[in-house]
């Protein structure tokens, strides 16, 4: 029996910051600038926070009807000449995808991004039944080539430095390690993937929304990838998640005015493609993947992280992720969105992972859903602690915090004690890398001269001397 | 290896048993606004901001003058429109893999969207879809009088009960994957040329 680890986000947000002065400040400034993009793409749309309230209603409605839904989709795409699939699981949904290819005797496959397939660990599985699998979306074939998952939902790649990238091809493909220019890098790619392309005997892509009015369902990429591979080869296969449905056409206005906007900070994603049955002269299977999300639903506390279209505004605004990393968290869902989601494929394993937050908020002020992800991370840590997961170190200090904060008198004292102490506080135990990789590069804020409480005494309250 | 019909049964009867005892109605979506002028002014500088460039030409004939103009050393000119031949119509292409060696493809947009400078493209306007992202570069023609405000109404444009493939294209190929550095011509078209040309004028 194997013997299922915790993921130890913290460590390996470490071994991210100190690895050298250039990976972590990089991450944390493409992040933010993207961050600032959305910013100013939601400031021009009068009604964008209108279109937040509507995409969240119309995500509510559907997945508190999801069953009339899925069988309204299932019934028009099949009319429109597409195979449907239905995949309990990961290895359900990996073994149904091999049948297909195996029937079809396709021995290639080109593939788009999907996070479910990243989910059931697809590629792995059909390699091992000797089919050739090649990435086809730029950031997902670096990560691809370097033997490691996608760090970003949207940029899979946003953690590595374009000299990262330029020895990487070096090693795999045969390219100049020197010549690290990201046209050039990009070029490369192109030039790999086009004979790849035309050889693959299928095409594989995820679904962004499948619309059950028309059977359709749509694929959102900046490259044109996922049309090059759903239009080159015989065969498409699509993987989607259940909660992927939306009712009706008109509805789709409203989620791909959010979407790119939230993710990139521009209008739309170049290419924003719908497919409603088969091309011409071709075959189209869509497998529909519970893998947990029907067990999701039934959670009180948790089921609109079912909402989630996977933007990752959540993960570009979050204070910790900018700084610790995708890969960080071991997981397939990383950031605020992924904390909330991976424990419920197991508790145990990403059990730590509620806890690699400063419940800031700012992820449930960005999503273009209203997923309310930082009520819900404070939600698992409760499951987590009521399961006996809570590490040592924080069962300590939540004890000695729960017993202060439940003391006032005690409180106050020690945050008038707390000042002349940070001033005495030798450095080195403030700053003990070791214990605390966080403080590494921070100084901590100066304390306050005066308290709130001291101030609002002095001025806010019946007791001190209320101005005018 | 068939899915059985189990599988669809416990998905289905998982869904039901774990659906949320409040119900959410559809909270219908509202008609925004919109004035409908210049929306071919705002078109085009959306268009160019997603890499994209557009053309006024006087004629029919001015597009073969403005696609020798674009792309002078092309060689295989593959078009799906009538106003030019090209060097290989689109009418005799049999399989997709035939179009691997087009250096520029030719089609008509159904429409273009103001607020993104995307365009319109389904099966039936690319003949074979591959087309659209094969060629090394696209022209697209498109009436300027065909452009609506935003995706609201776009999406109240399209007809996908009647395609089983339709593409909001929004300029070029394009990828920030290696340091968040735009590039385009990452896997599909390496440029975008929209030329206004109402279809009237066959």
């Amino acid at each position: 029996m194997s013997i299922v680890k915790q993921v130890n986000p913290v460590a390996a947000a470490e071994l991210f910051i100190i690895q050298d002065h250039v990976h972590e400040p990089m991450h944390d400034r493409f992040l933010w600038g993207t961050m600032q993009r959305r910013n100013q793409q939601a400031a021009a749309i009068p009604e964008w926070e209108e279109l937040r309230e509507l995409a969240s209603k119309i995500k509510e409605h559907t997945l508190t009807h999801l069953d009339l839904y899925l069988e309204e989709f299932e019934r028009n795409a099949t009319k429109r000449g597409a195979h449907i699939h239905w995949a309990l699981d990961a290895s359900e949904h990996n073994q149904i995808v091999y049948s297909i290819l195996y029937d079809h005797g396709v021995k290639e496959l080109i593939k788009s991004k999907s996070m479910l397939q990243e989910e059931c660990q697809m590629t792995p599985f059909l390699e091992k039944r000797g089919i050739k699998v090649v990435e086809s979306d730029l950031g997902e074939r670096i990560q691809q080539l370097d033997g490691q998952p996608p760090s970003h939902i949207v940029f899979p790649a946003i953690h590595k430095t374009r000299q990262d990238v330029a020895k990487l091809f070096a090693r795999t493909i045969g390219t100049d390690p020197n010549n690290d220019d990201p046209h050039f890098l990009t070029e490369v790619v192109r030039n790999n993937a086009r004979p790849r392309f035309l050889a693959a005997g299928a095409g594989m892509t995820g679904g962004n929304f499948a619309i059950a009015e028309t059977g359709t369902f749509m694929v959102c990429t900046n490259e044109g990838n996922a049309d090059i591979g759903a239009s080159v080869p015989p065969l498409h296969i699509a993987s989607i998640g259940i909660e992927k449905m939306i009712p009706r056409v008109e509805d789709m206005g409203v989620f791909l005015r959010l979407l790119a906007r939230s993710a990139e900070g521009a209008p739309l994603t170049q290419y924003s493609s719908h497919f409603s049955g088969p091309r011409k002269n071709g075959e189209l299977h869509i497998v529909l993947v519970d893998n947990g999300r029907s067990r999701r639903l039934g959670m009180p506390d948790f089921w609109h992280s079912l909402k989630c279209i996977r933007c990752g505004a959540c993960m570009n605004t979050c204070p910790v992720y900018r700084r610790s990393g995708g890969l960080s968290y071991g997981a397939t869902y990383s950031g605020p969105i992924g904390v909330i989601l991976d424990p419920t494929f197991d508790e145990f394993k990403y059990s730590e992972l509620p806890f690699h937050s400063t419940l800031c908020g700012s992820c449930s002020e960005v999503c273009p859903v209203k997923i309310d992800i930082s009520d819900q991370i404070l939600k698992w840590r409760r499951v987590m602690a009521e399961k006996g997961y809570l590490p040592l170190v924080k069962k300590l200090s939540f004890s000695v915090a729960g017993h202060v904060f439940g003391h006032p008198e005690e409180y106050q004292t020690l945050q008038k004690a707390a000042g002349p102490a940070m001033d005495h506080a030798p450095h080195f135990l403030l700053y003990n890398n070791s214990l605390n990789p966080w403080t590494r590069d921070r100084e901590l804020p100066r304390v306050a001269k005066q308290t709130f409480r001291e101030w609002y005494l002095a001025n806010r309250s019946e007791h001190g001397n209320v101005q005018n | 290896m068939e899915t059985s019909k189990t599988n669809r049964e416990i998905i289905f009867n998982a869904i039901r048993a774990s659906l949320p005892d409040m119900k959410v109605e559809h909270p219908g979506i509202p008609v925004f606004q919109r004035t409908a002028a210049h929306l071919q002014q705002l078109f085009e500088q959306h268009l160019n901001e997603a890499g994209g460039a557009a053309h006024d030409v006087a004629s029919a004939a001015g597009v073969g003058t403005l696609v020798k103009a674009l792309h002078p050393k092309a060689k295989v000119i593959c078009s799906a429109v009538p106003e030019i031949a090209g060097t290989r119509h689109i009418g005799i292409v049999k399989d997709p893999h035939e179009l691997a060696d087009v250096d520029v493809g030719i089609v008509r947009a159904r429409f273009g969207v103001a607020e993104s400078g995307a365009i319109w493209l389904t099966q039936e306007d690319l003949v074979v879809d591959a087309l659209g992202f094969l060629s090394q570069h696209l022209i697209v023609l498109l009436d300027p009088e065909h452009i609506v405000a935003d995706m609201h109404e776009a999406y109240r444009r399209v007809r996908l009960n009647e395609t089983a493939f339709g593409c909001f294209m929004m300029g070029p190929s394009a990828t920030a994957d290696v340091e968040a550095t735009l590039v385009h011509g990452a896997q599909g078209a390496r440029s975008l040329n929209v030329i206004f040309l109402p279809a009237s004028e066959r």
